[in-house]
């Protein structure tokens, strides 16, 4: 039941930017589009299968969900919410998974993350981080074999039988995976190399700007994510706030420490065009129901995002650590609201009315 | 001039176009007036004629009532024909005081009205007098009484006075073709007022969507040096007086004070030429211009339109709607409010008349908030509109009050911009009208309890003297009884 359905309000304004959540939503995927685009071309039609079943898994669910809860079905359905956390689920998962990876992953983002909260807008954290982040615990072997590129009609690649082979019948495919550079590096450097002798034999950084690495399918081309990205910032769907603070963040500790001891840690530019960084700048920690909603809460948000991937990345168990340091963000996202805040018109931070020091104003009576 | 910027705002379309051209025409007189009794900020005004009494255009017709009140003068020449109850313009359409006037069709002017020679040998009060006699309001919207505001030099010091003529809502044209085509008498005005106020110089601010008004003011400026155009760039809320005040002068507004904190006045360029017509002429405030446009508007039109006159009969004198409008509104798009009926009068405040077409209007259903932040964005006031919406929701009014909903001016750019259509001022108005109704019962809480107070005291009191004066009775009486004779003993 739509709660306001009846009411007309008598409060203007009667005029509107023409906004929509759908057209939020919509221009949102459009961002995304060219770098899923790449992705599956370069993963194959495992990749495809896979994103089909996750985009799916999460319509039928979210159908599901808002049927058993009474809320108009086509009116939330098309407002495009589901349908994009099923695809930024799909764009972290690695592209060869099983299917039930996707059916499992859809599940877990739209009735625990996101549902079982009262819906859209009303979720804490971000549902396709949470069914990330619980498959990857959950299978850790599945969410972690990653294959090299071998692009659509290549030779090698697996035509359309074969991919369904991959993704619903759970064939081997060993002799193709390939570690990300950022597992490579983890590896290796337990193994006493250093990174002088890990890097040029594991990639180039342009191949990682580009995207003919291994990966997740939307990790791989990092140009094409900061351009989606910066396509959303000219459309004012997001604010520069988030991801600039967090990249900023993420160079910065990457710099420091690479000066520190260049033979242990990446150089920034590495940690910037892989993993998921430019994913979860612009379209993971932007999101807007898990996110903080003021400028000066963003920037903090922000910086607390870059500094938790640059420490899971660095010094935790895992080699990467963007969806983890963007759930325990949002964690954070009602204190930052709550107590970083707007200075309001004629007060002062502390929320007392302005005082002048001079002469203006009222005379002494 | 230097120009500082203040958070937020949003820019609709301005949709200017469809009246900002057409110059300012007078409408024949309806076949009758209806002018309310209240028609500003504060005490209504109490008749000042009989039925069935002549009246000539301008002879006082209601007289204002306490300090902060004003009077209603005759529209045009006739005869007092009810003195009775109208519909109100008001979204509630509930009727009001409202004084009905046939009009004689001769429009004849009251000959005891004499203007001033010159009005900068009066003093502030003489002026702040006039102003006052002449039922001048406030005429941007607010209709706050114009000679309280002129009186502020009495506790303030004043040194700017600002006229505002930045017209940031959309379709609103009437300021706009006054600036035009009264440059000379809106500065006249102008100047008596800051004459009044002791305010050194004077600011004329238009935004950049009027270059005509403009150069027209600044053509008319040209001779008075302490007189500066301030072009500002086209943002809404620019009018709202203490977000403009900010653009003017780096400063902002104390909370909870007045813009003569900060040593400013701002008045409307309308209100600067009725200031002018009340000092040069003498003439009350009886009519102003009105803006009717809107989509569904065969012809709109600005119009110099007398007090009282019904909305239908301006809508008749544009050729009538083309189309069933959405929504019938009275002032701009932003803050104005729907009008009940055509039936209703223009009153001093009205500034336009719009009936805006579904396209127009792009009403949707609202959608659960996602928390964008746009409406934080927006928010001239630094305010969380999405924050308050939903403590209100809560029924969280105090923890809305704790966090600013006192601080927001209604100017509508959060529902504006908000993506999932949500009533943001609807909320928000639901809630200063829920905790002013509070303040009120608790008010008279108050007052029954010392009135019950004071009651019982003076029972206590009158029991007393009653008890008081029986003892003194008994007294007198036992004095006057002559003493007992003392039994033998």
């Amino acid at each position: 039941m739509n709660e306001f359905a009846s009411a007309s309000p008598v409060a203007g304004p009667f005029a509107h930017a023409r906004s929509s959540i759908g057209r939020t939503m919509g221009l949102v995927m459009l961002a995304l589009t060219p770098g899923t685009l790449i992705g599956l071309w370069q993963f194959g039609w495992p990749a495809i299968n896979l994103f089909v079943v996750t985009i799916t898994t999460v319509v039928v669910v979210e159908a599901a969900c808002l049927r058993l809860a009474g809320r108009p079905v086509r009116a939330h359905l098309f407002d495009g919410s589901a349908i994009l956390t099923g695809w930024l689920l799909s764009l972290t998962l690695p592209p060869w998974a099983p299917w039930w990876i996707g059916v499992v992953g859809g599940l877990i983002a739209i009735v625990i993350a996101k549902q079982v909260f009262g819906g859209l807008g009303q979720n804490l954290f971000n549902p396709a981080m949470v069914a990330r982040v619980a498959l990857l615990i959950s299978f850790p072997v599945t969410m972690t074999t990653f294959v090299a590129p071998t692009p659509l009609f290549s030779e090698g690649a697996p035509d359309f039988v074969g991919g369904l082979a991959i993704t619903f019948g759970g064939e081997y495919y060993d002799a193709m995976t390939s570690a990300t550079v950022l597992g490579q590096v983890r590896t290796d450097l337990t193994t006493g190399l250093t990174l002088i002798d890990i890097l040029p034999s594991t990639y180039q950084l342009s191949q990682a700007a580009i995207g003919t690495i291994a990966g997740s399918l939307g990790e791989t081309s990092a140009v094409l994510i900061l351009l989606g990205g910066l396509f959303l910032i000219a459309k004012r769907v997001i604010t520069w706030h988030i991801p600039v603070a967090m990249l900023a963040t993420i160079t910065v500790c990457a710099t420091a420490m690479h000066i520190f001891d260049p033979a242990v840690f990446l150089n920034p530019g590495y940690h910037l065009v892989s993993g998921a960084t430019m994913l979860a700048a612009f379209f993971i920690a932007t999101d807007p129901v898990t996110a903080p909603v003021s400028a000066r809460a963003r920037i903090l948000y922000g910086i607390g995002c870059g500094l938790l991937v640059y420490i899971i990345r660095t010094w935790s168990a895992y080699p990467e650590g963007a969806a983890f340091a963007v759930l325990l963000m949002n964690a954070c996202t009602p204190l930052l609201d709550h107590y970083v805040r707007p200075r309001i018109y004629g007060r002062d931070r502390r929320g007392e009315p302005l005082a002048y020091a001079d002469d203006t104003g009222e005379k002494s009576r | 001039m230097r120009l500082f910027r203040f958070r937020g705002g949003v820019h609709p379309e301005d949709r200017k176009a469809l009246s900002g051209d057409r110059s300012i025409e007078r409408t024949t007189l309806p076949h009758l007036l209806h002018v309310p009794l209240q028609q500003h900020i504060g005490a209504a005004a109490n008749p000042a004629v009989r039925r069935g009494q002549l009246v000539r255009k301008g002879d006082l017709i209601g007289e204002r009532q306490g300090a902060i009140s004003a009077p209603i003068h005759a529209p045009t020449s006739g005869r007092v024909v009810g003195i009775g109850r109208y519909p109100a313009n008001h979204p509630s359409g509930l009727p009001v005081a409202t004084i009905t006037l046939l009009p004689d069709g001769e429009d004849r002017w009251s000959d005891e009205l004499e203007g001033v020679a010159d009005p900068f040998a009066l003093t502030t009060e003489e002026i702040a007098a006039r102003v006052a006699a002449a039922g001048v309001v406030g005429l941007g919207g607010a209709t706050f009484p114009a000679a309280v505001k002129l009186n502020l030099r009495q506790r303030y010091r004043i040194h700017t006075l600002i006229i505002n003529g930045s017209e940031c809502e959309p379709y609103l044209t009437c300021d706009d073709r006054l600036m035009r085509e009264q440059p000379v008498a809106i500065l006249d005005g102008a100047r008596i007022m800051a004459h009044a106020l002791g305010a050194e110089r004077i600011l004329i601010a238009i935004e950049n969507n009027k270059p005509q008004a403009q150069a027209a003011l600044a053509e008319a400026a040209r001779a008075f040096p302490d007189i500066a155009i301030a072009r500002l760039p086209n943002r809404y809320p620019m009018g709202s007086e203490k977000h403009l005040s900010l653009a003017l002068t780096g400063r902002e507004t104390p909370a909870r004070g007045l813009t003569a904190d900060i040593g400013v006045v701002v008045h409307n360029p309308a209100t600067a030429y009725a200031v002018h017509e009340a000092l040069r002429q003498g003439r009350p405030l009886v009519e102003r211009v009105v803006t009717v446009t809107g989509e569904a508007v065969a012809r709109p039109a600005n119009l110099r339109v007398p007090v009282g006159t019904p909305v239908e009969h301006l809508l008749a004198h544009c050729g009538g709607l083309v189309e069933e409008p959405e929504r019938l509104i009275s002032g701009g798009p932003m803050m104005g409010q729907p009008l009940p009926s055509i039936r209703v009068p223009i009153v001093k405040g009205s500034n336009g008349v719009l009936a805006l077409t579904g396209r127009e209007v792009h009403r949707r259903e609202p959608m659960p908030c996602i928390r964008c932040g746009q409406c934080v964005a927006a928010c001239p006031c630094g305010l969380l509109p999405l924050d308050l919406a939903a403590r209100i929701r809560a029924a969280d009014l105090e923890g809305a009050v704790r966090h600013g909903l006192m601080d927001c001016i209604g100017c509508g750019s959060c529902a504006y911009v908000c993506p999932a259509h949500l009533p943001l001022v609807q909320f928000i108005h639901y809630a200063k009208g829920e905790m002013a109704a509070r303040g009120r019962a608790r008010h008279k809480q108050i007052e029954t309890k010392r009135l019950a107070e004071l009651r019982t005291a003076r029972m206590e009191a009158a029991k007393r003297a009653k008890r008081e004066a029986m003892a003194r009775r008994k007294q007198a009486t036992a004095a006057k009884q002559p003493e007992p004779v003392e039994a033998e003993t």
